[in-house]
């Protein structure tokens, strides 16, 4: 192996990535659920994981959590395995999970003060409490909340122990549009203070947001990763091309729209086309492509 | 406009599993008067059994003379004592599980040691505050006399911590076992089984010999039998098995079942029900 080949392997396992993975595979009774992931989180970067339910995210931000034994593949994240890592690791990263309790008869300030007892250092109840808007529900109990407001409070505990690495599994789910916009603003915050997020969602507009890459899984396959403006790059070179001659709609597929233009415009010296439309893939068109649910009408 | 959030620059270590098993025992206490029908459950049903059986065999008596409610307030303490660890950990542990509570703590880093010490605390906090009411209204009600001298105390004393710890850590080994329903009904049946073989409705020698012998294998004959020591006169001890109190085997007993409820928790504790 030569010593150029090795330098860029260094550099990917050091100080500048936050996540490693590499052929990461999850069974459920013989179903592989993960099947040979590999991904990159670099330090600082929010990074979205976007797929439809059951695509393999939860699982996969389990097993990076270290709360999920894997059946294959190498896993670091900040540095170490999270399948043995210990206390002092898991002090550094922030978890918001889909599946944890907060237990229902303390209020929320109640709440956020017993687990800053768990961390080396806390962020101040208040400081929290203002970060995820429950400033006006500290005194209520965790039963009486509603599921958004939980959610919020599940994510101002996420960020408590001021993690460098953070966790968000499908963190909207049950948030008003108000409560999501002010939750994108805090992740923004912790980007900009330099946290690394690692999120997971099957809002296209949340990725698209948030996220500096999204990688889009499907059946337990990365099927792509790339900033969302980028996503699906071969998919949005595509063009479909619509017009209407004899009465009818007639549609081209094409990566060179401008040749069919031309030929059109050939075709109708006279001048106007009628019905001409140019269109490329939005990013929802290109999401349902990459996992394979193509849109209703679309021929390809 | 967004506010700038940053990790921390300096991280001091997490606090020891100590200072989380302290917080933790805040925490259960809370939590435990928070829940009326817990409170109520854990207080109430020794009382409700020493009046019942106080009233119902009012006037017999039961080895060496001793008044019925004073021979049977040592199994229903020692009945107590089960139902407020072992009986409320299994059951509770079990319902935390299957709510997320504990794949909460996993992921904040919570070592399962603290969590221990947490209801451990709450355990020996709830049992002695029973055991404070029980042995009122066992005195003021029904003029049982209560233990003489320190020694008896002390004896009283290490009989609860042991029983105690050892109901505690057995509600943890147990809880891993099934559903939160599954687990709830299973301590529930061999409950009252074992208050039978045990010798909390009947007098422990007036048992069939086999019985005594599955009994002794569990730690509740034993804690009824240390109960016995402190409550019935010195003269009673003829009435046991051995013609004696045997304090060594039920301190031998009971930190063995401390210490096999250990073994099985370490091997098969687990924050969440599927890894």
């Amino acid at each position: 192996m030569t010593a150029i080949q090795v330098a860029p392997a260094a550099v990917e396992a050091g100080q500048d990535t936050a996540v490693r993975v590499r052929g990461l595979v999850k069974r459920y009774g013989g179903r592989a659920v993960v099947d040979g992931v590999d991904l990159d989180v670099r330090r600082g970067e929010v990074f979205a994981l976007l797929g439809p339910n059951g695509a393999g995210k939860t699982t996969t931000v389990e097993v990076l959590e270290g709360v999920r034994r894997r059946d294959g593949g190498e896993v670091t994240v900040l540095g170490q395995d999270p399948a043995t890592a210990g206390r002092a690791w898991r002090d550094r990263i922030g978890v918001v999970a889909q599946s944890t309790g907060v237990g229902d008869a303390l209020t929320v300030r109640e709440t956020l003060d017993h687990f800053a007892r768990y961390h080396g250092t806390a962020r101040p109840t208040a400081e929290l409490l203002a970060a995820v808007g429950l400033a006006e529900a500290a005194g209520t109990r965790v039963a009486r909340l509603s599921g958004g407001q939980r959610r919020r409070l599940e994510v101002a505990l996420g960020v408590q122990g001021r993690p460098e690495l953070l966790f968000l599994d499908e963190p909207t789910t049950g948030m008003d549009p108000v409560a999501r916009r002010r939750f994108w603003e805090l992740v923004r915050g912790l980007r900009a203070g330099g946290t690394t997020v690692v999120l997971t969602t099957h809002y296209l507009d949340e990725a698209a947001e948030l996220a500096d890459r999204v990688g889009v899984l499907s059946g337990g396959r990365l099927v792509d990763v790339a900033p969302p403006a980028e996503l699906g790059a071969q998919l949005r070179r595509v063009a479909t091309v619509r017009w209407t001659e004899d009465g009818a709609t007639r549609e081209v597929v094409t990566p060179e729209p401008a040749a069919v233009l031309r030929d059109l415009l050939a075709a109708h010296p006279a001048g106007e086309v009628p019905g001409l439309t140019v269109t490329r893939p939005g990013l929802e068109d290109v999401y349902l492509s990459l996992v394979g649910a193509t849109p209703e009408g679309e021929t390809r | 406009m967004t506010a700038v959030l940053s990790p921390a620059t300096t991280r001091p270590a997490p606090p020891s599993a100590l200072a989380i098993g302290l917080a933790r025992t805040g925490l259960e206490l809370r939590l435990f008067v928070r829940d009326p029908a817990q409170v109520v459950f854990s207080f109430a049903y020794p009382i409700v059994m020493l009046v019942i059986f106080a009233s119902v065999f009012a006037g017999e008596d039961r080895p060496g003379g001793v008044p019925f409610a004073q021979y049977f307030l040592a199994g229903i303490a020692a009945t107590g004592i089960m139902l407020t660890s072992f009986q409320a950990v299994g059951t509770a542990l079990a319902e935390e599980r299957e709510r997320g509570d504990l794949a909460r703590l996993q992921v904040i880093g919570t070592p399962p040691l603290g969590y221990f010490l947490g209801k451990a605390g709450q355990v020996v906090v709830t049992t002695v505050l029973q055991l404070a009411v029980l042995l009122t209204v066992a005195a003021t009600a029904y003029d049982v006399p209560m233990p003489d001298g320190v020694g008896r105390w002390l004896t009283f004393a290490w009989v609860v911590l042991l029983g105690a710890v050892a109901g505690t850590v057995l509600g943890i080994a147990v809880a891993s076992a099934g559903s939160s329903r599954a687990v709830g009904n299973g301590i529930s049946a061999f409950a009252v089984v074992l208050q039978f073989f045990s010798g909390v409705f009947f007098v422990f020698s007036e048992l069939p010999s086999w019985m005594q012998e599955v009994a002794a294998v569990f730690p509740l004959k034993w804690l009824v039998q240390g109960m016995r020591s402190v409550f019935l006169p010195d003269a009673a001890a003829v009435a046991e098995p051995a013609g004696s109190w045997e304090h060594g085997t039920t301190a031998l007993v009971l930190a063995a079942w401390v210490i096999i409820g250990l073994v099985v928790c370490a091997r098969t504790f687990r924050w969440r029900r599927t890894a």
